[in-house]
This record gives C-alpha cells, structure tokens and sequence, in this order.
C-alpha cells in the first residue's frame, strides 16, 4: 500500500472511531487515535499476516491489543481491512452488542479481550511459547500503553520473555506520556524505560509512532532480528489527528458534542 | 495425593500429547518425573503466578490442556482477576492445580492456608471444581478433566495418599458417590476434597450415617442437587474451608435455588481459625456446626 493510501486509511479509521465514539459516547477516543498509525501500518502493510476471510487460519500471526481501552482503533481497522462490514460498527457500545467498548474477542479478529491492563503481554508470552514448541514461524504483536507498564505482571512477562528468548514477540508501548490524571511522569514515572528493557535484555528500538516509514522500518528490523524479544518505544501524540484533543487529557474520558464532532470531520476530511 | 497426582498426570500425557505443565518454582522432588518425560510440554515460569496463569491462558488457546501447578493460594488468589478474564470469560482448558488445600499447612501459617478457595473458584460460570479426597478420587478426575478439558480447579491436599473410595471410571459432575462401607442410612455424610480424611478419622461421630463424596462440582451442577439430595433425610456437609461461600453454603444455595424446602447442616471451619498457627490435625478440631 502507498503512503498516500496508507494515510487515507489512516483517515477513514480515525473518522470511523470518531463516528462510533461520538454516537456511543463512550470515553477513551485520544487514547484510540494514539494507535491508529500503529495499527495502519501493522494491518495496512501486512506486516501481520491475517486473512480476513479466515481469521483463525493455523498460521497467521496474533495481535493483542493489551490496552483495551482503545478497542474502537482496533474494530475499526479490522472493518477497514475487511474483516466484518463497515455497518457493524455502529454497534460499538450499544445494548446487546458484542462490539464493548474494551476489546472483545467475539470481534471477529480479536484474538483476546483485554480491559484490566498488564493481560495482554504475559497471554502473549503464552502464545509466542507455544508458537516456539509447536516450531512454528508466527510473530505475536502486543500493543501497550505507558501508564500500563505500572502493571507488576507485565515485568514478570518481560523477565520471562527474555529468559526464553522469545524473538517472535513484537511488544510495542504507545507512549503518549499521558495517562489518566496527568502525564506519565508525574504518575510514576517509567523513564529510563529504554535501559529498562535493554537491561531485561530485550532488544529495544524507539520509533515516531505516527511516522509511517519509520514504523514500517522498526518492524521490519524486529522481524530481521533473532534472539531477543523485542521491544519498540513508539513515541506518539494522544488525542492524534483531532487538533483540539491532542496532548489533552481531559480527552481520555470525554466524548464530542455536537459542534466538537462537526469540528472534527472537518478536520479529517481536509 | 501430589505424587498420584504427577505420576498420572505423566501416564496420561504418554497418550495425550496436548498436556502442559507449568509450575510457579514449586514441587520439588514431585514433578521432575514429568519434566524428564516432556521437556517440551514443561515450563518453570518462576515466582510469578500472575504472569503463570496468562501465560497458560495463551498456551491453551493453541491448543494445549495447560495445567498450572503451584501451593495453597499461590496459583488463585494470587491471580484472581486472570483466572477471571483470561481462563474463565475466554473459557480455556486451563487447570490449576493447588497442592495444600485447606490447612494441610498447618504450621506454615495463614499465608499457606487454603481456605477460601472454593470460594474464589465457585464464583467463575465456567469453572469446575475438583476436589478428590483420596487417591482414587484424583485418578477419577484427572481421567475427566482430561477427557473434557474445560476452565478447573484441582485441589490437593498435601500428604494423603489413603484410599477410602472406590475408583470411579466414568466420574460425572455433581454426583454424589458413597463409600463402600454404607450401610444404606437415610441421614449422609457429604464431604469434598481433603476433608475426607477428617471425617474417616472421627467415623465415631458419625454412627447411622452414610457417607458421600462429591468430588467435582461447579456452578453448572447446582440444578443437579435439588434431586440429590431429596433421596436423604438429612444432610451434614464437610468442608476444610471457612463455611461463607464454601461448600456447604453453595449446596445450600443450590438447594434453595431448585425450591425445595430441605434444610441441611455444614461442618466447616470458622474465622477463629484465621489466626491459627497449628497443625492441620489441631486446626481442624476448630471445625464447627452451621445451620
């Protein structure tokens, strides 16, 4: 996919969540639109390797979305990938519906309902070892968010993925540097995270998270790459794409009025 | 019951090629049996049952029947909220095994005691619990589980390897099963688990009485109680565990949920025990009558 149709991806999934969040209104859409380039590239690039049509085909690869709190990004780029209807996601958040707004494997492509945060990456640690066992090839993708790694279970996950050396698994924290009162740093501060892992003894890259190119390269170089599990700091802008929500956290909890959603798909239709 | 226990486990996995053992760095001198045999299908996750208890989550859901294997409340309540979300609403064949069920560890103290379990364990829709009380009971459930892996709870006791029941080949969930040397009474004896040991101990207690074991149960099988328990006059449950949200309360409520009337007595353990340091013999003189 060329970067002008990776960018238009890009678009039409931060106005489908916008669209969801807006009708639903349900909190989490900064924390959503933080990931959406992460995503694109992962599923707009085929840097996973899925098959829509066949979603729990033996030899695909996985993706956790451990900060679940996010899940509108992830329906909606399953949608636009093509994994169940676009129609469906209007049922994002309503009554009777498999579409929570916390990752639900019943989404056709989730793999793993997330919600309660440091799940997803000590799961994954089950899946990359029995992917090891069973010798076979598929990476396991896992997204993280910084305030997550206060979660005690994701430093045992990250000792024993080291111990193991699980090198197909892919861990990618969205740092944001926000969380749910304020920055990260002034919560409990993850900072030297990259000598953190390093000292794991995870391979480590630090990446724009927003930057297409660059993120398809940090991968590409993860899967290049045996021995280590990996880890790809990905430094991103909470509230991405919607001027007035960037870098805001009241945005972690809010949902658009009226005029705020107007706003918005302007700006994404510019 | 740990080394019948292992040694099973190890046969079964001769034929059954998806078992997988993980252990929280506990079992030494009990599990290497099996570790020799599958070095593949055995992991060591180290003192880490939260990250243990996903990890088997993410194995079972490739296809393994994972059992995670760990003492007392190490392997539950140390991971609740993953047994919660990653075993039971996913509903994974994962079993997690608890060696020291009740107070089998005694003088090791309150962090050792396992007596809320059930507790914990009963409140998961898809859970069943296996409780055997003897030897033959963990032979029996362990042939179940591993013919129908499913979300469960296996609790051991420590050093009982007595055999006071009859191995039962084709075990079925919720049943009661009685003890070779009943003698047809209407007013039973109804143990789980390690508590057994107890009963068959102080049988002086319990002239004209039959006794029962129920060796698995779950949240599924309390519709199978109401006509159960119809067949007896009265009912005393034993249970190793505090009486709030144990066994002989989930009868109770099991009962009461099919609209019968019948009333039944539980001999549990009280909170006085909480602050016990003794052994398992002497904590378990503490147990009480409850209406």
């Amino acid at each position: 996919m060329k970067k002008k149709n990776i960018k238009k991806l890009a678009n039409n999934i931060r106005l489908d969540l916008l669209k969801m969040i807006f009708k639903s209104q349900s909190s989490h859409i900064a924390s959503s639109l933080s990931i959406v380039d992460l995503l694109v590239v992962l599923y707009g690039k085929k840097i996973i390797k899925f098959d829509p049509n066949k979603p729990n085909l033996s030899n695909r690869d996985f993706f956790i979305l451990s900060k679940g709190h996010a899940a509108a990004a992830l329906y909606a780029v399953l949608a636009n990938v093509g994994y169940f209807s676009k129609r469906k996601l209007l049922e994002y958040g309503r009554d009777n519906s498999n579409f929570m707004t916390h990752a639900s494997h019943k989404v056709p492509g989730v793999e793993f309902s997330t919600g309660s945060l440091g799940h997803g990456l000590p799961f994954a640690c089950g899946l990359a070892i029995a992917k090891k066992r069973k010798k076979l090839s598929n990476y396991v993708y896992v997204i993280n968010s910084d305030g997550e790694m206060a979660e005690g279970s994701n430093w045992e996950a990250i000792l024993f993925a080291a111990h193991h050396k699980l090198d197909n698994l892919i861990l990618i924290i969205d740092y944001n540097k926000l969380q749910s009162f304020g920055s990260v740093d002034s919560t409990l501060g993850i900072e030297p995270i990259k000598s953190k892992f390093l000292s794991f003894g995870w391979n480590v890259y630090e990446t724009n998270g927003h930057n297409y190119k660059k993120i398809e390269q940090v991968l590409l170089s993860c899967k290049a790459t045996k021995g280590k599990p990996k880890c790809i700091i990905a430094n991103t802008l909470k509230g991405k794409g919607i001027s007035f929500m960037e870098n805001k956290v009241e945005w972690h909890y809010k949902y658009p009025n009226k005029i705020q959603f107007e706003q918005a798909v302007k700006e994404l239709t510019l | 019951m740990r080394n019948t226990f292992i040694n099973h486990l190890t046969e079964l996995a001769k034929e059954n090629k998806n078992i997988f053992l993980l252990v929280g760095d506990v079992g030494y001198n009990v599990i290497e049996k099996f570790k020799k045999y599958f070095p593949d299908r055995f992991l060591n996750v180290g003192v880490a049952e939260q990250n243990m208890t996903s990890i088997a989550a993410g194995l079972a859901s490739q296809g393994y029947h994972v059992f995670t294997y760990s003492i007392a409340n190490f392997p539950t309540f140390r991971c609740a909220e993953q047994i919660r979300n990653d075993i039971d609403y996913h509903n994974l064949p994962v079993t997690i095994v608890s060696v020291g069920g009740g107070v089998s560890y005694g003088n090791l103290g309150y962090s050792h005691h396992a007596i809320q379990d059930y507790g914990l364990i009963r409140m998961m829709p898809n859970f069943k619990i296996a409780s055997p009380g003897d030897s033959n009971e963990v032979i029996s459930v362990l042939n179940y589980l591993t013919k129908s892996p499913q979300p469960s709870y296996l609790r051991l006791g420590k050093n009982t390897e007595n055999n006071y029941t009859s191995y039962k080949k084709n075990i079925v969930a919720g049943k009661w099963y009685p003890l070779p040397s009943n003698k047809g009474h209407e007013n039973v004896i109804l143990s789980t688990g390690t508590s057994l040991k107890w009963v068959m101990n102080n049988i002086e207690r319990f002239k004209k009485k039959d006794i029962y074991t129920l060796p698995l149960w779950g949240m599924s099988e309390k519709q199978k109680q109401k006509s159960i328990s119809r067949q007896f006059s009265s009912i005393i449950t034993v249970e190793d565990h505090l009486y709030d949200c144990g066994f002989g309360s989930w009868l109770k409520e099991s009962i009461n949920f099919s609209n019968t009337n019948r009333s039944i007595q539980s001999l549990a353990l009280s909170t006085e025990v909480t602050s016990m340091v003794s052994s398992e013999e002497n904590i378990l003189k503490k147990m009480r009558i409850y209406n």
